[in-house]
């Protein structure tokens, strides 16, 4: 019998897990899962969650995991590791949270290059509470606050968030963004990221950029397109920084 | 982190701010971690902190926001650290979003609140404004257990009690104070808990356990949104009945002379000292008034203030604080169905002294 | 003692807030209740700034007052804004050589008491220590402490100045002194305004 390949550190009782189909956050929560199995971290790793469709992931994990308010996982995970700095802390959210009601929080621990690691999901829309427009939301993009399209004249234009936090930063932080469609590039991204936070360099942070088919209410050709044609030439994906160098990443 | 070094060592009378004294008393009670943000007037914990916390290996970070301070303390609490933080006025509205969910995972956040003016900034001076939003504040039922000191001696007192009842009971607590107490230097006592017999509650994590997942222990999983409307109701519902199994232990209140009164004063925090002081002169003037004070403003002192109402037979009671019907409105609802008459005086932001009690007394006879 | 309550105000740089905690220091060495606020509001970063001491033999009720026993304005602008802390029982006090309207003085008073303490301050001491003198003035006029105390609270504010320049002890001690002797002596003579 073949038994799917399933991360040893998933918490098999909340699978099957709960994100729409065709959504990339369960990409990104695998990718995450096997790297933490790869880094040996299960035990001592503090996964937290936004709201949003991020909350979803809240017991995704078999690790010790918390869930906050909207924008305030990346206060709940400074204070938890400055409060235990030999824990892992693993914070999760999307755009909106990171970006928008949560970007103060997101900006001053870059600033401080506080020790913990950031995955932020791009997917260009507030999909849990019924796809509004985000910071990320692309101009022309129609959603159910733009709908219209985004003008950027009115709204202004998406926020490219590794790139103000890369100058936001000092030496020691990791900073990069990865896509759903490029799954090895992503796995070492996220290694990089926790590698990073283990050896003590700083503050550590991927964007993700993902899929929300509901929302965008497109078919899987589409939805693929979209990603790959539309938001993957305005958000650059690759490493922003990184105290590895290049091709220091394994 | 090392949390019993002896702090104090002898007890020792000292003279202090009531800032100090919050500082000292959370160093005595073993508190590891602050978190802070600027606001009048507490600034001064933070000063004393960050001064005297790296001598006993404490820590301390400066957040961007009350906002980041009160969620900062949320995830050292979960981590299993004694963490607090101190706020005022429009700081305290901002921490209402974590002291809210501190309520809903019930993590042992502790907090002093030094009233300032209000509405918005207000004055940085002085009030009991923040009465209805410390004790009722956030989208939740009030599980809180709110301390209003009215003496330096109770803010070292309360603050040490209040890590302690934080942690026992998993309710956030709250030393409420005001601006002058936080700034006026008044004598106190200073001691070390174990001096007093005090047992100080232990610390432990909600995060971060020992021991190995899937083989001797299972994941922790926290969270504070539930799909589903009756799993919040079980919740919500579980929480009330722990909080009002506790009321009793932990209500606490002074009366003064409510035996035989004929006019009890009502009042709480430093406006209490000034009613003291006029129940003594009413007394020498022939006048039966008494005094009652609820130190625990949340759980509040109702059955008690029944009490001294039906023994005394008073028939007119005066409320009196530094805003404009605060603890009127908690006192009448905690208290529904006495039929006992009460006035008010109500002077929002600014002091009230035994002269101003004694007034408005007399104007009642 | 009885209660005594203070009230003592000046410009921002006088050394209000000094005075006012060394006092309060002498007070509660001398194993009196007391109690200090200074005024923290906005006017800390420029206009007037008010100290409110109380101290007791016995228990201090609210830490704050209405009318003062003692009011000392160390400013002209002071004069106005601690008019409305003086009553029928308050010493009044300000400096002799300020130029003061005649609405700006209270209208309820004891007494009102010119002192030339600034005056003394430059011509026969140093600028610098006209609040000692001021503090001086606030023991004459109250025996709020001892003279003794009082010199004991100033030595251990300023020991560590005066251990480096040993004449400025012997300065702020003759302030001190000058300052109780004008006090009194403005007491025995009933005040003039």
């Amino acid at each position: 019998m073949i038994t799917p390949a399933v991360p040893k550190s998933w918490y098999l009782p909340s699978k099957p897990h709960k994100f729409c189909p065709g959504c990339g956050h369960g990409i990104v929560l695998k990718a995450l899962g096997e790297t933490i199995d790869e880094l040996e971290i299960q035990d001592k790793t503090i996964f937290g969650c936004d709201i949003g469709c991020s909350l979803l992931s809240w017991d995704f994990f078999a690790c010790d995991s918390t869930q906050t308010h909207h924008g305030r996982t990346t206060p709940v995970m400074v204070g938890i590791k400055r409060a235990r700095p030999e824990l892992i802390t693993i914070g999760y959210m999307g755009d909106g949270g990171g970006y928008s009601i949560g970007s103060q929080h997101l900006l001053n621990a870059a600033v401080r290059n506080e020790n913990v690691t950031l995955i932020l999901v791009n997917n260009t829309n507030y999909g849990m509470t019924g796809g509004q427009m985000a910071p990320t939301t692309l101009p022309g993009q129609k959603t159910e606050t733009t709908p219209y399209g985004r003008d950027p004249e009115l709204t202004g234009y998406p926020t490219r968030g590794p790139e103000f936090l890369t100058e936001l930063t000092p030496e020691g932080a990791y900073i990069a963004r990865a896509t759903v469609s490029k799954y090895k590039q992503l796995r070492r991204f996220l290694r990089n990221a926790l590698r990073n936070q283990m050896e003590g360099n700083g503050f550590s942070f991927v964007e993700v950029l993902s899929t929300c088919p509901t929302n965008w209410r497109t078919n899987a050709q589409q939805t693929w397109r979209f990603l790959e044609d539309e938001m993957e030439p305005y958000f650059p994906v690759g490493e922003l920084k990184s105290p590895f160098g290049k091709g220091g990443d394994k | 982190m090392q949390a019993n070094v002896k702090v104090v060592g002898d007890t020792k009378k000292s003279f202090l701010t009531g800032n100090e004294a919050v500082t000292w008393a959370a160093l005595a009670a073993g508190a590891e971690m602050m978190f802070g943000y600027p606001i009048t007037p507490q600034n001064e914990v933070m000063h004393y902190w960050t001064r005297l916390a790296p001598k006993y290996g404490r820590g301390f970070l400066q957040t961007e926001d009350e906002i980041s301070a009160g969620f900062t303390v949320c995830g050292a609490v979960q981590a299993g650290t004694k963490a607090f933080t101190a706020t005022a006025g429009p700081g305290n509205v901002l921490m209402q979003e974590p002291f809210g969910m501190a309520e809903a995972m019930r993590l042992p956040l502790f907090a002093v609140i030094q009233q300032r003016g209000g509405p918005s900034s207000g004055t940085v001076i002085y009030s009991q404004q923040e009465v209805a939003l410390t004790t009722y504040g956030g989208n939740g039922e009030g599980h809180r257990i709110v301390y209003s000191t009215a003496t330096h001696q109770e803010i070292y007192d309360y603050t040490i009690k209040g890590f302690n009842t934080a942690w026992k009971y998993r309710f956030p607590t709250f030393l409420l104070g005001d601006g002058y107490q936080a700034k006026m230097r008044e004598p106190l006592e200073m001691y070390d808990p174990e001096e007093r017999g005090i047992e100080i509650v232990p610390t432990y994590p909600l995060l971060g356990l020992e021991g190995h997942i899937g083989e001797n222990r299972e994941p922790q999983h926290l969270c504070n949104i539930y799909s589903l409307e009756e799993e919040l109701y079980d919740v919500v519902l579980r929480f009330a009945e722990e909080y009002e199994k506790i009321s009793p232990e932990l209500i606490e209140y002074k009366e003064n002379q409510c035996d035989d009164a004929d006019i009890i004063i009502l009042s709480h925090g430093v406006v209490s000292r000034a009613a003291d002081d006029a129940v003594k002169a009413l007394r020498a003037q022939g006048i039966k008034a008494g005094s009652f004070r609820p130190i625990t403003l949340r759980p509040f002192p109702q059955a008690q203030l029944r009490e001294a109402i039906a023994k005394s037979g008073a028939k007119k009671m005066l409320i009196a604080e530094s805003a404009y019907g605060q603890l009127d409105r908690l006192t009448k609802q905690e208290i529904y169905g006495e039929t006992i008459k009460i006035e008010n005086l109500f002077k929002p932001g600014v002091g009230i002294i035994d002269y101003d009690i004694i007034n408005k007394i007399k104007s009642m006879l | 003692m009885a209660l005594v309550r203070i009230a003592l105000a000046g410009e921002g740089g006088q050394g209000v807030q000094s005075v006012a905690e060394i006092l309060a220091e002498a007070a509660y060495d001398e194993g009196k209740q007391t109690i200090y606020i200074p005024n923290f509001g906005l006017e800390q970063r420029g206009g007037v700034s008010i100290a409110f001491i109380q101290a007791s033999d016995e228990r201090i009720g609210a830490p704050k007052f209405n009318k003062a026993d003692v009011v000392i304005a160390l400013s002209e602008r002071a004069v106005s804004r601690t008019a409305t802390y003086s009553d029928s029982n308050t010493l009044y006090v300000y400096d002799s050589g300020f130029k003061v309207d005649e609405e700006d003085y209270p209208r309820e008073y004891k007494q009102i008491i010119g002192l030339p303490a600034l005056e003394t301050a430059n011509k026969e001491l140093h600028p610098r220590v006209f609040n000692i003198i001021i503090m001086g003035a606030v023991i004459g006029l109250t025996n709020m402490v001892s003279f003794e105390s009082a010199k004991n609270a100033l030595e251990n504010k300023l020991g560590h100045k005066f251990e480096k320049n040993p004449e400025l002890r012997d300065l702020n001690f003759r302030a001190l002194e000058m300052g109780k002797q004008m006090a009194e002596k403005s007491l025995q003579e009933g005040g003039a305004k």
